[in-house]
């Protein structure tokens, strides 16, 4: 059952960044757009599993640092190769000054 | 000694998977995530410049050469426009391939796809092997881009600095494509769903020389095939000297790109031709940094790295002893020295490697 997980502040994500968000034994990435919206997906690369935390925002798109495969983070999709599938997003809300992700 | 296998498909592979040094996690120099950002930014402008340049002197050199065909006043032009179409054209290939050079894809796209064509390298096919250079780094078995293998074949690199050994498998393999096969190797790294897409694009290669071959004999000469394809031989040289320094000679098997890529300041010609891909142990530490940010990265990490060779002619004198010593043993490897200000080798990521002798 998904339940919402205060999961940083804010002011944790610069604009246009992501951090990377360890619950339990799983791993995210959440993301600050360049229009100050907030989202999360899978903190793993589908490709070769590497996390996305090292790699770079560039408007909606993250480019994964091994590869340069990309993923738009709003809605998972594989844009580039090496990339293929898609990555698993997830529900955000901002309350406050707190990023609160649904997983 | 131990016997190499540098197929995808033999025993070194099943090791490398078994010994943990498959898709395994690297050493990176440490380096603040606010400035790793700043240095990651993409921008257009550097590399529509260069490939105006570049496109730019192919035009006139070719349109020179043509005009001066056949005399051999034109040579001088012909091998300027080969080492751009056989050499620059391998560091465009791999720059837009990461798609790190200009900052909208499409440019990226494009200049890829041109790029590929002149090196002969199937674009799909060649985005994969090229992924698991990165993964794998040397790893014997499993990396599909190791040019100087132990022993070393010096007479096939011999070979390709006009091309041959390359361009011929190069066309070899289109022909295999375009009849709708692929090699059992390349099959290793594509993915099922992008194989049709190296078909597709072999058949149309194919027509592109179809039509040049047809203009050629229409023409009763071979100034067509000056301008397409055999500059992959003539052009070739550049491209092989560069790339050779990029690994050989160092480390097999590690998990330190400071043990196994070397990193050379050459000079501004051959810098233009190579992209600044000298700054090869910072290109694959750090991927994602476009070649035009690369001396700034360089600036930032060098006291973690060995020393730089200083040139072209000092990279040589110490792979050529180097590969002449792994002709008789193989093991041989040039381990290079780090400066007091760098974070040690890690050993233990690379005991078996490191425990047979180097320099
Ligand atoms: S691991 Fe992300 S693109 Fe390869």
């Amino acid at each position: 059952m998904a339940e919402w997980i205060d999961a940083c502040a804010t002011d944790d994500i610069d604009e246009e960044d992501l951090i990377r968000f360890d619950h339990g034994d799983r791993t995210f990435a959440i993301y600050r757009s360049p229009n100050d919206e907030f989202f999360c997906t899978d903190g793993l690369c589908t490709h070769e599993q590497v996390h996305l935390e090292d790699g770079l925002v560039m408007d909606y798109v993250i480019e994964c640092p091994k590869h340069n495969g990309q993923f738009d983070y709003r809605t998972g999709e594989a844009k580039r190769a090496p990339v293929c599938a898609n990555l698993g997003t997830y529900p955000v809300k901002v309350e406050g000054d707190r990023v609160f992700v649904e997983i | 000694m131990t016997k190499r296998d540098y197929s995808l498909l033999g025993p070194d592979s099943e090791r490398a998977v078994e010994t943990g040094l498959a898709t395994a996690e690297w050493y990176h120099t440490d380096i603040p995530r606010k400035e790793m950002k700043a240095l990651m930014q993409r921008s257009d402008q550097p590399a529509i410049r260069d490939a105006i340049i570049l496109f730019g002197s192919m035009i006139v050199l070719a349109g020179i050469g043509i005009a001066l065909w056949p005399s051999w006043s034109s040579a001088p032009f012909w091998l300027a426009y080969g080492v751009l179409y056989g050499s620059a054209m391998d560091s465009r290939w791999h720059e837009c391939g990461h798609g790190t050079a200009f900052k909208t894809p499409w440019m990226n796209n494009v200049v890829y796809q041109i790029a590929s064509f002149c090196m002969i390298r199937n674009p799909v096919s060649w985005r994969w092997s090229h992924a698991r250079h990165h993964t794998d780094t040397i790893i014997v078995g499993r990396d599909p881009e190791i040019v100087a293998m132990r022993p070393p074949a010096l007479f096939r690199i011999f070979l390709n600095f006009f091309g041959i050994f390359d361009a011929l498998n190069g066309w070899k393999r289109m022909l295999l494509n375009a009849v709708g096969n692929l090699d059992p190797e390349e099959a290793t790294f594509i993915p099922e769903q992008e194989q049709h897409k190296v078909i597709g694009v072999a058949r149309v290669w194919v027509l592109i020389y179809l039509a040049t071959i047809v203009l050629a004999v229409a023409m009763q000469s071979i100034l067509p095939l000056m301008v397409i394809g055999s500059p992959r031989l003539y052009g070739a040289w550049h491209h092989v000297m560069t790339g050779i320094m990029q690994h050989a000679g160092l480390a097999e098997d590690v998990l330190d790109h400071r043990l196994n890529s070397r990193t050379v300041y050459i000079n501004p010609i051959s810098r233009f031709v190579y992209w600044n891909m000298n700054y090869h142990v910072e290109h694959h530490m750090f991927p994602m940094v476009p070649y035009h940010r690369l001396p700034e990265l360089h600036e930032k990490i060098k006291h973690d790295l060995p020393a730089p060779n200083t040139s072209i002619l000092d990279a040589y004198r110490e792979i050529w002893p180097a590969l002449k010593r792994q002709l008789r043993y193989e093991d041989f490897f040039v381990k290079r020295e780090l400066p007091g200000s760098a974070r040690p080798y890690r050993e233990d990521l690379h005991e078996q490697a490191l425990s047979v002798p180097a320099e």
